[in-house]
Protein backbone atom coordinates (compact mmCIF):
# COMPACT_ATOMS: atom_id res chain seq x y z
CA UNK A 1 0.00 0.00 0.00
CA UNK A 2 1.09 3.56 -0.56
CA UNK A 3 2.00 5.80 2.33
CA UNK A 4 -1.10 7.93 2.50
CA UNK A 5 0.16 10.51 4.96
CA UNK A 6 0.47 14.01 3.55
CA UNK A 7 3.73 15.87 3.60
CA UNK A 8 2.34 18.51 5.93
CA UNK A 9 0.91 16.02 8.38
CA UNK A 10 4.27 14.31 8.34
CA UNK A 11 6.31 17.38 9.21
CA UNK A 12 4.26 18.73 12.07
CA UNK A 13 5.70 17.26 15.27
CA UNK A 14 3.98 15.14 17.88
CA UNK A 15 3.23 17.07 21.01
CA UNK A 16 6.05 17.20 23.53
CA UNK A 17 3.97 15.70 26.33
CA UNK A 18 3.16 12.38 24.75
CA UNK A 19 6.10 10.72 26.38
CA UNK A 20 4.99 11.98 29.79
CA UNK A 21 1.49 10.69 29.26
CA UNK A 22 2.94 7.25 28.75
CA UNK A 23 5.15 7.51 31.81
CA UNK A 24 2.25 8.67 33.91
CA UNK A 25 -0.04 5.85 32.89
CA UNK A 26 -0.54 3.38 35.65
CA UNK A 27 1.23 5.46 38.29
CA UNK A 28 -0.68 5.97 41.52
CA UNK A 29 -0.81 9.07 43.69
CA UNK A 30 0.59 11.46 41.10
CA UNK A 31 0.03 15.16 41.74
CA UNK A 32 -0.43 16.74 38.38
CA UNK A 33 0.73 20.28 37.76
CA UNK A 34 0.73 19.44 34.08
CA UNK A 35 -2.81 20.47 33.35
CA UNK A 36 -3.70 23.49 31.26
CA UNK A 37 -7.29 23.77 32.40
CA UNK A 38 -9.18 24.93 35.47
CA UNK A 39 -9.81 22.38 38.19
CA UNK A 40 -13.22 23.91 38.88
CA UNK A 41 -16.38 22.56 37.32
CA UNK A 42 -18.34 25.02 35.22
CA UNK A 43 -20.46 27.19 37.56
CA UNK A 44 -23.81 25.57 37.97
CA UNK A 45 -25.94 28.48 36.77
CA UNK A 46 -24.14 28.25 33.43
CA UNK A 47 -24.70 24.48 33.20
CA UNK A 48 -28.31 24.92 34.21
CA UNK A 49 -28.97 27.42 31.41
CA UNK A 50 -27.63 24.97 28.87
CA UNK A 51 -29.54 22.03 30.32
CA UNK A 52 -32.75 24.04 30.22
CA UNK A 53 -32.22 24.93 26.58
CA UNK A 54 -31.63 21.30 25.71
CA UNK A 55 -34.90 20.44 27.44
CA UNK A 56 -36.56 23.10 25.29
CA UNK A 57 -35.25 21.33 22.20
CA UNK A 58 -32.57 23.87 21.28
CA UNK A 59 -30.29 21.39 19.56
CA UNK A 60 -29.77 22.65 16.04
CA UNK A 61 -27.20 24.60 14.06
CA UNK A 62 -26.89 28.31 14.75
CA UNK A 63 -25.99 30.95 12.21
CA UNK A 64 -22.43 30.43 10.98
CA UNK A 65 -21.19 33.47 12.84
CA UNK A 66 -22.79 32.26 16.03
CA UNK A 67 -25.92 32.66 18.14
CA UNK A 68 -26.83 36.34 17.68
CA UNK A 69 -27.59 37.17 21.33
CA UNK A 70 -24.19 35.76 22.27
CA UNK A 71 -22.45 37.94 19.70
CA UNK A 72 -24.35 41.00 20.94
CA UNK A 73 -23.39 40.22 24.52
CA UNK A 74 -19.78 39.65 23.51
CA UNK A 75 -19.58 43.00 21.78
CA UNK A 76 -20.94 44.73 24.87
CA UNK A 77 -18.63 42.78 27.16
CA UNK A 78 -15.51 43.55 25.12
CA UNK A 79 -16.37 47.22 25.03
CA UNK A 80 -16.99 47.39 28.76
CA UNK A 81 -14.02 45.31 29.86
CA UNK A 82 -11.28 46.16 27.40
CA UNK A 83 -12.51 49.23 25.66
CA UNK A 84 -12.48 47.63 22.22
CA UNK A 85 -15.43 47.93 19.90
CA UNK A 86 -16.37 45.19 17.48
CA UNK A 87 -19.52 44.84 15.44
CA UNK A 88 -21.47 41.68 16.32
CA UNK A 89 -22.78 41.56 12.74
CA UNK A 90 -19.60 41.93 10.75
CA UNK A 91 -16.58 41.47 12.99
CA UNK A 92 -17.21 38.75 15.58
CA UNK A 93 -17.28 35.00 14.86
CA UNK A 94 -18.08 32.45 17.55
CA UNK A 95 -15.74 29.48 17.18
CA UNK A 96 -15.16 26.01 18.56
CA UNK A 97 -12.72 27.17 21.18
CA UNK A 98 -9.79 29.51 20.72
CA UNK A 99 -8.15 26.50 19.09
CA UNK A 100 -10.35 26.89 16.03
CA UNK A 101 -10.20 30.68 16.19
CA UNK A 102 -6.39 30.58 16.02
CA UNK A 103 -6.49 28.12 13.15
CA UNK A 104 -8.92 30.06 10.98
CA UNK A 105 -7.20 33.36 11.80
CA UNK A 106 -3.91 31.93 10.56
CA UNK A 107 -5.47 30.32 7.50
CA UNK A 108 -7.27 33.53 6.63
CA UNK A 109 -4.06 35.53 6.39
CA UNK A 110 -1.02 33.30 5.85
CA UNK A 111 0.14 32.30 2.38
CA UNK A 112 2.87 29.76 1.60
CA UNK A 113 6.22 31.41 2.20
CA UNK A 114 4.87 34.03 4.62
CA UNK A 115 6.67 34.30 7.91
CA UNK A 116 4.75 34.62 11.14
CA UNK A 117 6.64 35.72 14.21
CA UNK A 118 5.49 33.73 17.22
CA UNK A 119 6.27 34.48 20.84
CA UNK A 120 8.55 31.81 22.31
CA UNK A 121 7.88 29.97 24.58
CA UNK A 122 4.22 29.73 23.60
CA UNK A 123 1.16 27.57 23.41
CA UNK A 124 1.96 24.64 21.18
CA UNK A 125 -0.68 24.83 18.47
CA UNK A 126 0.41 28.05 16.78
CA UNK A 127 3.51 26.81 14.97
CA UNK A 128 1.87 23.66 13.51
CA UNK A 129 -1.14 25.68 12.34
CA UNK A 130 1.22 28.06 10.55
CA UNK A 131 3.16 25.16 9.05
CA UNK A 132 -0.06 23.59 7.78
CA UNK A 133 -0.78 26.69 5.70
CA UNK A 134 2.71 26.59 4.20
CA UNK A 135 3.83 29.57 6.26
CA UNK A 136 6.92 29.67 8.40
CA UNK A 137 6.79 30.20 12.15
CA UNK A 138 9.64 32.39 13.41
CA UNK A 139 10.27 32.24 17.15
CA UNK A 140 10.41 35.49 19.09
CA UNK A 141 12.32 34.89 22.34
CA UNK A 142 10.67 36.26 25.47
CA UNK A 143 13.10 36.07 28.36
CA UNK A 144 12.79 35.87 32.08
CA UNK A 145 14.94 38.99 32.51
CA UNK A 146 12.29 40.91 30.54
CA UNK A 147 9.50 39.35 32.61
CA UNK A 148 8.70 37.21 29.57
CA UNK A 149 7.42 40.25 27.66
CA UNK A 150 7.98 41.07 24.01
CA UNK A 151 10.58 43.81 23.74
CA UNK A 152 10.86 46.12 20.72
CA UNK A 153 14.46 45.04 20.09
CA UNK A 154 13.70 41.35 20.11
CA UNK A 155 10.75 41.89 17.79
CA UNK A 156 12.67 44.03 15.35
CA UNK A 157 15.38 41.41 15.15
CA UNK A 158 13.01 38.78 13.75
CA UNK A 159 11.40 40.89 11.06
CA UNK A 160 12.31 40.18 7.43
CA UNK A 161 10.82 41.14 4.11
CA UNK A 162 8.61 38.07 4.32
CA UNK A 163 7.11 38.75 7.73
CA UNK A 164 3.35 39.07 7.53
CA UNK A 165 2.07 38.73 11.06
CA UNK A 166 3.03 38.52 14.72
CA UNK A 167 1.24 36.08 16.99
CA UNK A 168 1.17 36.87 20.68
CA UNK A 169 -0.51 35.39 23.72
CA UNK A 170 -0.73 37.47 26.89
CA UNK A 171 -1.29 36.61 29.68
CA UNK A 172 1.02 33.88 28.53
CA UNK A 173 0.80 30.13 28.60
CA UNK A 174 3.38 28.91 29.75
CA UNK A 175 5.12 31.86 31.44
CA UNK A 176 2.33 33.80 33.14
CA UNK A 177 3.84 36.98 31.70
CA UNK A 178 1.60 39.89 30.73
CA UNK A 179 1.87 42.97 28.51
CA UNK A 180 0.66 46.34 29.75
CA UNK A 181 -0.64 49.13 27.60
CA UNK A 182 2.81 50.72 27.65
CA UNK A 183 4.42 47.45 26.59
CA UNK A 184 2.10 47.30 23.57
CA UNK A 185 2.71 50.97 22.80
CA UNK A 186 6.41 50.21 22.64
CA UNK A 187 5.92 47.69 19.84
CA UNK A 188 2.96 49.32 18.05
CA UNK A 189 5.12 51.56 15.86
CA UNK A 190 7.16 48.61 14.69
CA UNK A 191 4.00 46.77 13.64
CA UNK A 192 2.75 49.83 11.82
CA UNK A 193 6.08 50.69 10.18
CA UNK A 194 6.51 47.19 8.82
CA UNK A 195 2.81 46.91 7.99
CA UNK A 196 2.33 43.74 10.04
CA UNK A 197 -0.79 42.09 11.34
CA UNK A 198 -1.10 41.21 15.04
CA UNK A 199 -2.86 38.02 16.07
CA UNK A 200 -3.55 38.27 19.79
CA UNK A 201 -4.68 35.22 21.76
CA UNK A 202 -6.16 36.59 24.97
CA UNK A 203 -7.80 33.47 26.34
CA UNK A 204 -6.35 34.20 29.80
CA UNK A 205 -7.35 37.88 29.79
CA UNK A 206 -9.66 37.57 32.77
CA UNK A 207 -6.96 35.83 34.78
CA UNK A 208 -4.92 38.98 35.30
CA UNK A 209 -3.90 39.52 38.88
CA UNK A 210 -2.26 42.91 39.01
CA UNK A 211 -3.83 45.79 37.16
CA UNK A 212 -6.19 45.15 34.27
CA UNK A 213 -5.74 43.29 31.04
CA UNK A 214 -4.81 45.34 27.99
CA UNK A 215 -6.30 44.21 24.72
CA UNK A 216 -3.96 45.50 22.01
CA UNK A 217 -6.90 46.25 19.70
CA UNK A 218 -7.78 49.02 22.15
CA UNK A 219 -4.78 50.96 20.82
CA UNK A 220 -6.20 53.01 17.92
CA UNK A 221 -3.14 52.45 15.73
CA UNK A 222 -3.51 48.67 16.16
CA UNK A 223 -7.30 48.37 15.98
CA UNK A 224 -7.47 47.58 12.26
CA UNK A 225 -4.38 45.42 12.09
CA UNK A 226 -5.28 43.12 14.96
CA UNK A 227 -7.16 39.84 15.15
CA UNK A 228 -8.36 39.35 18.72
CA UNK A 229 -8.93 35.78 19.90
CA UNK A 230 -10.57 34.93 23.17
CA UNK A 231 -12.85 32.37 24.71
CA UNK A 232 -14.63 30.91 27.68
CA UNK A 233 -12.44 27.92 28.52
CA UNK A 234 -10.23 29.44 31.17
CA UNK A 235 -12.09 32.34 32.77
CA UNK A 236 -15.35 30.46 33.27
CA UNK A 237 -13.93 26.95 33.68
CA UNK A 238 -15.61 25.88 30.43
CA UNK A 239 -12.95 23.92 28.57
CA UNK A 240 -15.27 21.09 27.57
CA UNK A 241 -17.91 23.37 26.08
CA UNK A 242 -15.58 24.41 23.26
CA UNK A 243 -16.47 28.07 22.82
CA UNK A 244 -14.13 30.81 21.68
CA UNK A 245 -14.39 33.77 19.37
CA UNK A 246 -12.50 35.73 16.81
CA UNK A 247 -12.79 39.48 16.32
CA UNK A 248 -11.30 41.23 13.34
CA UNK A 249 -12.03 44.02 10.87
CA UNK A 250 -14.77 43.01 8.39
CA UNK A 251 -12.52 41.90 5.49
CA UNK A 252 -10.45 39.58 7.65
CA UNK A 253 -13.49 38.41 9.56
CA UNK A 254 -15.20 37.58 6.25
CA UNK A 255 -12.24 35.54 5.08
CA UNK A 256 -12.12 33.66 8.37
CA UNK A 257 -15.87 33.12 8.25
CA UNK A 258 -15.59 31.33 4.91
CA UNK A 259 -13.14 28.87 6.41
CA UNK A 260 -15.20 28.49 9.56
CA UNK A 261 -18.31 27.85 7.49
CA UNK A 262 -16.70 25.05 5.52
CA UNK A 263 -14.79 23.31 8.29
CA UNK A 264 -16.97 23.84 11.34
CA UNK A 265 -20.31 25.17 10.11
CA UNK A 266 -20.94 26.61 13.55
CA UNK A 267 -19.85 26.21 17.16
CA UNK A 268 -21.97 23.80 19.23
CA UNK A 269 -25.25 25.43 20.24
CA UNK A 270 -25.18 23.99 23.78
CA UNK A 271 -21.85 25.65 24.37
CA UNK A 272 -23.04 28.91 22.85
CA UNK A 273 -26.07 28.99 25.13
CA UNK A 274 -23.80 28.28 28.09
CA UNK A 275 -21.41 31.02 27.02
CA UNK A 276 -24.29 33.46 26.76
CA UNK A 277 -25.30 32.52 30.30
CA UNK A 278 -21.69 32.96 31.43
CA UNK A 279 -21.67 36.54 30.20
CA UNK A 280 -24.94 37.34 31.91
CA UNK A 281 -24.58 35.44 35.17
CA UNK A 282 -21.04 34.20 35.46
CA UNK A 283 -19.27 37.28 36.77
CA UNK A 284 -19.31 36.44 40.44
CA UNK A 285 -18.29 32.82 39.99
CA UNK A 286 -15.50 33.97 37.73
CA UNK A 287 -14.30 36.53 40.24
CA UNK A 288 -14.22 33.93 42.96
CA UNK A 289 -12.16 31.57 40.81
CA UNK A 290 -9.76 34.38 39.92
CA UNK A 291 -9.39 35.20 43.60
CA UNK A 292 -8.61 31.58 44.34
CA UNK A 293 -6.00 31.34 41.55
CA UNK A 294 -4.27 34.38 42.93
CA UNK A 295 -4.12 32.89 46.43
CA UNK A 296 -2.70 29.69 45.01
CA UNK A 297 -0.20 31.57 42.91
CA UNK A 298 1.12 33.40 45.97
CA UNK A 299 1.32 30.21 47.97
CA UNK A 300 2.96 28.18 45.23
CA UNK A 301 5.47 30.70 43.91
CA UNK A 302 6.62 31.48 47.45
CA UNK A 303 7.08 27.73 47.94
CA UNK A 304 9.11 27.33 44.75
CA UNK A 305 11.46 30.15 45.66
CA UNK A 306 11.78 28.79 49.20
CA UNK A 307 12.96 25.39 47.98
CA UNK A 308 15.49 27.05 45.69
CA UNK A 309 13.72 27.08 42.33
CA UNK A 310 13.86 30.69 41.20
CA UNK A 311 10.46 31.72 39.95
CA UNK A 312 9.31 34.96 38.40
CA UNK A 313 5.98 36.08 39.87
CA UNK A 314 3.45 35.35 37.12
CA UNK A 315 1.01 38.23 36.60
CA UNK A 316 -1.61 36.27 34.74
CA UNK A 317 -2.94 32.86 33.59
CA UNK A 318 -2.43 29.96 36.02
CA UNK A 319 1.11 28.88 35.34
CA UNK A 320 4.37 29.29 37.21
CA UNK A 321 7.48 28.96 35.09
CA UNK A 322 10.46 28.43 37.41
CA UNK A 323 14.02 27.95 36.27
CA UNK A 324 15.56 24.56 37.05
CA UNK A 325 19.08 25.57 36.09
CA UNK A 326 20.42 25.36 39.67
CA UNK A 327 19.74 21.63 39.69
CA UNK A 328 22.15 21.00 36.83
CA UNK A 329 19.42 19.06 35.03
CA UNK A 330 17.82 19.93 31.73
CA UNK A 331 14.14 20.74 31.94
CA UNK A 332 13.28 17.39 30.37
CA UNK A 333 15.44 15.43 32.78
CA UNK A 334 14.00 17.39 35.65
CA UNK A 335 10.40 16.74 34.59
CA UNK A 336 11.01 13.07 33.97
CA UNK A 337 12.89 12.39 37.19
CA UNK A 338 10.48 14.47 39.27
CA UNK A 339 7.63 12.36 37.95
CA UNK A 340 9.39 9.07 38.52
CA UNK A 341 10.95 9.86 41.88
CA UNK A 342 8.43 12.16 43.54
CA UNK A 343 5.29 11.68 41.47
CA UNK A 344 4.78 15.29 40.56
CA UNK A 345 3.86 15.92 36.95
CA UNK A 346 5.11 19.12 35.30
CA UNK A 347 5.78 20.01 31.67
CA UNK A 348 9.33 20.81 30.48
CA UNK A 349 9.59 24.38 29.22
CA UNK A 350 11.23 23.29 25.99
CA UNK A 351 7.92 21.69 24.95
CA UNK A 352 6.79 25.30 24.41
CA UNK A 353 9.79 26.36 22.34
CA UNK A 354 13.55 26.81 22.50
CA UNK A 355 13.34 29.80 24.82
CA UNK A 356 11.47 27.69 27.35
CA UNK A 357 14.52 25.52 27.86
CA UNK A 358 15.76 25.41 31.44
CA UNK A 359 12.29 26.07 32.84
CA UNK A 360 9.34 23.91 33.78
CA UNK A 361 5.69 24.81 33.50
CA UNK A 362 3.68 24.16 36.65
CA UNK A 363 -0.04 24.76 36.51
CA UNK A 364 -1.49 25.99 39.78
CA UNK A 365 -5.02 25.18 38.68
CA UNK A 366 -5.22 22.56 41.38
CA UNK A 367 -6.15 22.61 45.06
CA UNK A 368 -4.00 24.43 47.61
CA UNK A 369 -3.57 21.14 49.37
CA UNK A 370 -2.13 19.57 46.21
CA UNK A 371 0.11 22.57 45.71
CA UNK A 372 1.52 22.33 49.23
CA UNK A 373 2.20 18.63 48.83
CA UNK A 374 3.76 19.24 45.42
CA UNK A 375 6.09 21.88 46.85
CA UNK A 376 7.10 19.48 49.61
CA UNK A 377 7.87 16.72 47.14
CA UNK A 378 9.71 19.06 44.80
CA UNK A 379 11.71 20.32 47.77
CA UNK A 380 12.79 16.79 48.61
CA UNK A 381 13.74 16.21 45.00
CA UNK A 382 15.65 19.45 44.62
CA UNK A 383 17.50 19.25 47.94
CA UNK A 384 19.49 16.27 46.68
CA UNK A 385 20.61 18.25 43.66
CA UNK A 386 21.58 21.67 44.99
CA UNK B 1 -11.88 47.05 56.54
CA UNK B 2 -10.21 46.76 53.17
CA UNK B 3 -9.87 44.08 50.50
CA UNK B 4 -7.15 42.26 52.43
CA UNK B 5 -9.31 42.10 55.56
CA UNK B 6 -12.13 40.64 53.52
CA UNK B 7 -9.79 38.10 52.00
CA UNK B 8 -8.52 37.13 55.46
CA UNK B 9 -12.11 36.66 56.61
CA UNK B 10 -12.92 34.46 53.62
CA UNK B 11 -9.87 32.32 54.25
CA UNK B 12 -10.63 31.93 57.95
CA UNK B 13 -14.27 31.16 57.32
CA UNK B 14 -13.19 28.40 55.00
CA UNK B 15 -10.53 27.04 57.34
CA UNK B 16 -9.97 28.73 60.66
CA UNK B 17 -6.96 26.52 61.35
CA UNK B 18 -4.94 27.66 58.37
CA UNK B 19 -1.28 28.27 59.35
CA UNK B 20 -0.60 31.98 59.70
CA UNK B 21 2.46 31.88 57.41
CA UNK B 22 0.36 30.36 54.66
CA UNK B 23 -2.40 32.88 55.12
CA UNK B 24 0.04 35.79 55.13
CA UNK B 25 1.70 34.58 51.93
CA UNK B 26 -1.61 34.18 50.19
CA UNK B 27 -2.90 37.62 51.09
CA UNK B 28 0.50 39.19 50.30
CA UNK B 29 1.23 40.57 53.78
CA UNK B 30 4.04 40.09 56.29
CA UNK B 31 3.12 37.59 59.02
CA UNK B 32 3.16 40.29 61.73
CA UNK B 33 0.73 42.42 59.77
CA UNK B 34 -1.60 39.50 59.11
CA UNK B 35 -1.60 38.67 62.83
CA UNK B 36 -2.32 42.26 63.72
CA UNK B 37 -5.28 42.36 61.34
CA UNK B 38 -6.73 39.12 62.67
CA UNK B 39 -6.44 40.42 66.23
CA UNK B 40 -8.21 43.61 65.20
CA UNK B 41 -10.99 41.62 63.54
CA UNK B 42 -11.38 39.55 66.68
CA UNK B 43 -11.46 42.60 68.89
CA UNK B 44 -14.05 44.24 66.69
CA UNK B 45 -16.09 41.04 67.11
CA UNK B 46 -16.25 40.66 63.34
CA UNK B 47 -14.72 37.27 63.94
CA UNK B 48 -17.18 35.94 66.49
CA UNK B 49 -15.55 32.59 67.18
CA UNK B 50 -13.71 29.68 65.59
CA UNK B 51 -15.87 26.60 65.24
CA UNK B 52 -16.12 23.30 63.38
CA UNK B 53 -18.70 22.32 60.77
CA UNK B 54 -20.03 18.97 61.86
CA UNK B 55 -22.10 16.44 60.00
CA UNK B 56 -24.21 15.39 62.95
CA UNK B 57 -26.14 12.82 60.95
CA UNK B 58 -22.91 11.05 60.16
CA UNK B 59 -21.83 11.33 63.78
CA UNK B 60 -24.85 9.18 64.60
CA UNK B 61 -26.43 11.91 66.61
CA UNK B 62 -30.15 11.35 66.68
CA UNK B 63 -30.94 14.98 67.34
CA UNK B 64 -33.63 16.48 65.19
CA UNK B 65 -33.54 19.87 63.56
CA UNK B 66 -36.64 21.86 62.87
CA UNK B 67 -37.41 25.10 61.15
CA UNK B 68 -40.14 27.00 62.93
CA UNK B 69 -41.94 29.92 61.39
CA UNK B 70 -43.76 32.38 63.64
CA UNK B 71 -46.28 35.13 63.06
CA UNK B 72 -45.67 37.73 65.68
CA UNK B 73 -47.49 40.87 66.81
CA UNK B 74 -44.85 43.55 67.11
CA UNK B 75 -44.78 45.59 70.31
CA UNK B 76 -45.09 49.32 70.56
CA UNK B 77 -41.61 50.88 70.96
CA UNK B 78 -39.81 47.59 70.51
CA UNK B 79 -41.07 46.13 67.26
CA UNK B 80 -39.87 42.55 67.02
CA UNK B 81 -36.64 43.04 68.96
CA UNK B 82 -37.76 42.19 72.47
CA UNK B 83 -39.63 39.03 71.57
CA UNK B 84 -36.85 37.88 69.25
CA UNK B 85 -34.25 38.39 71.92
CA UNK B 86 -36.39 36.51 74.43
CA UNK B 87 -36.73 33.59 72.08
CA UNK B 88 -33.01 33.63 71.31
CA UNK B 89 -32.20 32.95 74.96
CA UNK B 90 -33.45 29.37 74.84
CA UNK B 91 -30.65 26.86 74.53
CA UNK B 92 -32.76 24.82 72.11
CA UNK B 93 -32.95 27.74 69.67
CA UNK B 94 -29.88 27.75 67.42
CA UNK B 95 -30.80 30.61 65.11
CA UNK B 96 -33.39 33.39 64.98
CA UNK B 97 -34.06 35.58 61.98
CA UNK B 98 -36.57 38.30 61.24
CA UNK B 99 -37.79 37.76 57.69
CA UNK B 100 -40.05 39.32 55.11
CA UNK B 101 -43.08 37.50 53.73
CA UNK B 102 -45.86 35.49 55.29
CA UNK B 103 -44.05 34.90 58.56
CA UNK B 104 -42.06 37.20 60.78
CA UNK B 105 -39.52 35.10 62.61
CA UNK B 106 -37.80 31.93 61.48
CA UNK B 107 -36.16 29.79 64.15
CA UNK B 108 -33.84 26.86 63.94
CA UNK B 109 -34.51 24.56 66.85
CA UNK B 110 -32.64 21.40 67.81
CA UNK B 111 -33.89 18.75 70.17
CA UNK B 112 -33.39 15.12 71.09
CA UNK B 113 -36.63 13.91 69.53
CA UNK B 114 -39.53 15.29 67.55
CA UNK B 115 -41.66 15.11 70.70
CA UNK B 116 -39.14 17.19 72.60
CA UNK B 117 -39.13 19.86 69.94
CA UNK B 118 -42.92 19.83 69.62
CA UNK B 119 -43.27 20.12 73.39
CA UNK B 120 -40.74 22.93 73.52
CA UNK B 121 -42.63 24.86 70.87
CA UNK B 122 -46.05 24.36 72.37
CA UNK B 123 -44.96 25.09 75.91
CA UNK B 124 -42.45 27.88 75.48
CA UNK B 125 -42.96 29.54 72.14
CA UNK B 126 -46.62 29.23 71.21
CA UNK B 127 -47.65 30.42 74.65
CA UNK B 128 -45.99 33.81 74.37
CA UNK B 129 -48.55 36.61 74.11
CA UNK B 130 -47.21 38.08 70.91
CA UNK B 131 -47.12 34.81 68.96
CA UNK B 132 -50.13 34.54 66.68
CA UNK B 133 -49.23 31.44 64.73
CA UNK B 134 -46.53 28.78 64.50
CA UNK B 135 -45.64 26.13 61.95
CA UNK B 136 -43.03 23.53 62.66
CA UNK B 137 -41.12 21.73 59.91
CA UNK B 138 -38.72 18.94 60.72
CA UNK B 139 -35.59 18.54 58.63
CA UNK B 140 -35.37 15.09 57.07
CA UNK B 141 -31.97 15.26 55.46
CA UNK B 142 -29.22 17.84 55.02
CA UNK B 143 -27.78 18.31 51.55
CA UNK B 144 -25.68 21.41 52.10
CA UNK B 145 -24.67 23.39 55.17
CA UNK B 146 -22.58 26.56 55.46
CA UNK B 147 -21.89 26.37 51.73
CA UNK B 148 -20.55 22.85 52.02
CA UNK B 149 -22.38 20.13 50.07
CA UNK B 150 -22.66 16.87 51.99
CA UNK B 151 -22.65 14.52 49.04
CA UNK B 152 -19.18 13.29 48.37
CA UNK B 153 -19.22 13.38 44.65
CA UNK B 154 -15.94 12.51 42.99
CA UNK B 155 -14.58 15.37 40.97
CA UNK B 156 -14.42 14.39 37.33
CA UNK B 157 -10.98 13.25 36.23
CA UNK B 158 -8.87 15.64 34.25
CA UNK B 159 -6.12 14.49 31.97
CA UNK B 160 -2.77 14.47 33.81
CA UNK B 161 -1.23 16.60 31.08
CA UNK B 162 -2.63 19.12 28.67
CA UNK B 163 -1.28 22.21 26.99
C1 LIG C 1 -2.80 30.15 25.01
C2 LIG C 1 -3.92 29.23 24.72
N1 LIG C 1 -4.67 29.42 23.64
C3 LIG C 1 -5.69 28.59 23.34
C4 LIG C 1 -5.99 27.51 24.12
C5 LIG C 1 -7.13 26.62 23.71
O1 LIG C 1 -8.31 27.14 24.21
P1 LIG C 1 -9.73 26.59 23.78
O2 LIG C 1 -10.17 25.65 24.86
O3 LIG C 1 -10.57 27.83 23.77
O4 LIG C 1 -9.62 25.96 22.47
C6 LIG C 1 -5.24 27.26 25.25
C7 LIG C 1 -5.53 26.08 26.11
O5 LIG C 1 -4.71 25.60 26.83
C8 LIG C 1 -4.19 28.14 25.57
O6 LIG C 1 -3.44 27.94 26.65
Amino acid sequence: MRDFISEKARIIPHSGIRKFFDLCMGMQDVISLGVGEPDFSTPWNICEASIYSIEQGVTSYTSNRGYPPLRQALAADLARRYNVSYSPESEIIVTTGVSEAADIAIRAVVDPGDEVIVQDPAYVSYAPCITLTGGKPVPLPCREKDHFKVTPDALEEQITGKTKAVLLNFPSNPTGGVMTRDDYRAIADILVDHDLLLISDEVYSELTYEGTHCSPASLPELRDRTITLNGFSKAYAMTGWRIGYLCAPPEISDAALKIHQYVMLCAPVMGQIAAYAALRQGEQDKNEMVREYRLRRNLFVEGLNRIGLRCHMPQGAFYAFPSVEVTGLTDEEFAERLLKEQKVAVVPGSAFGESGRGHIRCSYATSRENLSTAVERMGTFVSDLI
Amino acid sequence: MDGKDLLILHLLEENSRIPIEELATMVELPVKEAERRIRALEEARIIRKYAAVIDWEKAGNEEVTSIIALKVSPERDFGYDRIAERIARFREVKAVRLVSGRYDLILLVRGRTMQDVARFVSEHIATMDQIRETTTQFAMKTYKENGIPYDEREASERLPYSF
